[in-house]
């Protein structure tokens, strides 16, 4: 029973449960394709979730992942187009890296600088997302452009599941080490839950958040590669708006926007959560219109979950939820 | 963190104390004579110059910017814009933040074609949007107040969930055929030549800057935004504030979205995409500080006029507005940064 408290098996249980209610109104939903589907349609949300959790862990946030996306997803395009010999490893890697320096300029920023997250990732979500359009010249790099292979690649099947697949599951337990075992990740939460005795002990906060927010940079630049080589088209509004589904889906899965909790666990069950919900609309026969209000009330809700869970018994004269850190006066 | 910079910013009278009072136990030191240097430390000044340079820059290389007509024309591109920008300046002097505007001002659009189909007069609109607004204001002010939760997340609830009802209802049509009272304010001038939404933002301006600088209401904001638990103990009724801000928040998205409706003539899914970030973007470039507690309404007018007139200026060069975010972004970044930068030694790591 000591489980069934646990936040994270509550919302699996949810999920399992969701999938299970939508199953009985359209069986079609369970089928094995259909649940292929649904995995591979969540894992792009997963792996940004993922590193966007560490960022909010250090009671950070950054705004910038979908520009972020859109700018290395663009180059990445851009260069398998005009050089269409180079191997697609070589490609997958200079997205990569495009994404870890645009990631690192932030991280200079918020962590050299000691300048608000919220503040400079809005900045660099602008200039990335001219970039794109600059680059591109507004066009768009659609799929008869891109080499045959660079666009297979995210949905071919390796043992009975596509490639994005497995490329999240090993973000999955490269992120779950990093969290639980490494010393970079444990400083993280050192940091989000106090920063001031995070220093006090030794930690270098400003290059932890350098790197923190170069990881979640790198993530986007690799995502940045699927997302166009999945959809197959380049053009300067892809993924707009999804920093904030991303920042959903780690609010879904109760990581603390004050800072110091989460799990990873949690991320990518909140992730699976908003797809889930995205999927089934259509299956049960929803309009697609209702998608982005029903996030809405799925947010509000498991905030104030969320916040229950936290509040304490007792009559309080004075609110002490301001004596709690919020968000922003961390920002 | 701020508070061992702040710590090491004594002030250099704090080293030689003046002579005391006899029989007191306290000094008081005098106020110190403004100096020109004084002055120009402040944010608003470098705007105000940044401002001018751009003005006359714009009016030397360009043409046709010293244009009677296409100045005034220029201010429609910003109107709505700084008027959401106002209220959000409180928001963030309080150290709160609201991503939801753009979905209530989506929302109040919506409701405005809902209720002109349904046969409410063209005056009625107004309050249908003010109201709408106001009602999506309050449900960010409960959610914040009563449930004590941190004010970005629930915003970003409301937003996916306002703009989401907004489609909701819109589906895939648009409403269209507003009335011409609408278009008039919308698009319409005074005396032939000044924009109305400019008139109205320059009257909420000056309301705004009264309330926040020189009421006790407004005192009590920066008190707030400094510290909410001092502020609480001190009698200042915290939630109360709070929630009054969101409330006027989504008021004026409402305020913004009547003369968005009427300007551009019809209710999209996608009217006012973006807005938010723009929106905070006038609001951290006018000065005030994200933290809380700092900032002015002079300094968010200047950031207003500032970036429309760059935007005017790029506009004319027949640059695309894709470009103005880029400009606009590393605008953001550098006024953030060059503060800090320049201060690099006096803040230890």
């Amino acid at each position: 029973m000591h489980y069934l408290k646990q936040r994270e098996v509550q919302l699996a249980l949810l999920i399992v449960l969701l999938a299970g209610a939508v199953g009985l109104r359209a069986p079609v939903f369970l089928t094995t394709g259909s649940l292929g589907n649904l995995l591979t349609d969540s894992t792009l949300l997963i792996m940004l979730a993922l590193t966007q959790m560490f960022v909010i862990v250090t009671r950070g946030i950054d705004l910038s992942v979908a520009s972020n996306l859109a700018l290395s997803g663009m180059m990445a395009a851009l260069l398998a187009v005009n050089y269409p010999d180079l191997p697609l490893g070589l490609v997958m890697l200079v997205a990569v890296l495009i994404g870890l320096l645009l990631g690192l300029v932030n991280g200079y920023l918020i962590g050299y600088l000691d300048l608000p997250p919220i503040v400079v990732t809005l900045g660099t979500m602008s200039v990335y997302r001219g970039l794109v359009f600059v680059l591109s010249g507004g066009a768009w790099v659609s799929s008869h452009q891109m080499p045959a292979n660079f666009i297979a690649f995210p949905l071919s099947h390796l043992f009975g599941v596509t490639h994005l697949v497995w490329i999240a599951a090993a973000a999955i337990i490269v992120t779950w080490l990093l969290a639980r075992y490494t010393r970079f990740g444990r400083d993280l939460y050192a940091i989000g839950n106090q920063p001031l005795a995070a220093r006090y002990v030794g930690i270098s906060t400003a290059r932890r958040l350098f790197w923190t927010y170069g990881l979640s940079g790198m993530m986007a630049g690799l995502c940045g590669y699927l997302w166009v080589a999945r959809y197959a088209v380049a053009y300067s509004e892809i993924a707009y708006g999804f920093e904030f589904t991303v920042i959903a889906a780690c609010v879904i899965g109760g990581i603390s926007i004050a800072g110091g909790a989460g799990t990873v666990a949690g991320a990518v069950l909140g992730a699976l959560f908003l797809s889930v919900i995205n999927n089934a609309l259509p299956i049960i026969k929803v309009s697609p219109f209702w998608q982005s209000a029903l996030t809405g009330i799925v947010i509000l809700t498991a905030v104030l979950i969320n916040a229950r869970g936290n509040k304490k018994a007792g009559r309080q004269i004075l609110p002490l939820a301001m004596l709690q850190p919020s968000s922003r006066s961390a920002a | 963190m701020n508070a061992i910079s702040t710590s090491l910013h004594q002030p250099d009278a704090a080293n030689t104390p003046p002579e005391k009072a006899p029989g007191s136990r306290y000094t008081i030191l005098d106020r110190k004579a403004p100096r020109l240097s004084h002055y120009l430390a402040h944010w608003e000044a470098l705007l105000a110059l940044l401002l001018v340079a751009v003005f006359v820059g714009n009016s030397v290389f360009l043409p046709n910017f010293f244009d009677t007509y296409n100045l005034a024309d220029s201010t429609f591109n910003f109107s709505e814009k700084a008027l959401i920008a106002l209220p959000m300046a409180l928001l963030i002097i309080c150290r709160e933040i609201d991503i939801s505007v753009s979905g209530t001002l989506a929302l109040s659009s919506v409701a405005m074609g809902f209720a002109h189909h349904h046969g409410v007069p063209p005056a009625g609109l107004l309050f249908v949007a003010l109201a709408m607004g106001a009602v999506c204001g309050s449900l960010n002010g409960v959610l914040v107040t009563r449930f004590a939760l941190p004010s970005i997340v629930v915003t970003i609830g409301t937003v996916a969930l306002f703009r989401g009802l907004a489609s909701v209802i819109l589906g895939d049509q648009a409403y269209t055929g507003y009335p011409q009272l609408l278009i008039d304010w919308g698009q319409g001038y005074f005396f032939d030549i000044i924009p109305r939404p400019f008139v109205i933002l320059l009257a909420f301006a000056v309301l705004f800057a009264v309330l926040l600088h020189a009421t006790s209401w407004g005192r009590r904001i920066f008190a707030i935004g400094s510290n909410p638990m001092a502020a609480r103990f001190s009698g200042v009724a915290v939630d109360r504030y709070r929630f009054a801000l969101f409330v006027l928040t989504g008021a004026m998205a409402g305020l913004a979205a009547w003369l968005l409706t009427g300007r551009i003539g019809s209710t999209r899914p996608n009217i006012a995409m973006g807005w938010e970030l723009e929106v905070i973007t006038m609001v951290i470039l006018g000065g005030v500080s994200i933290a809380g507690g700092k900032g002015s309404i002079g300094g968010v007018m200047l950031a207003v006029l500032l970036l429309g007139m760059v935007t005017y200026g790029l506009a004319l060069l027949n640059i695309p507005g894709v470009i103005m975010t880029i400009v606009v972004g590393i605008l953001l970044l550098i006024t953030i940064a060059l503060p800090r930068l320049l201060n690099r030694k006096q803040t230890k790591k």
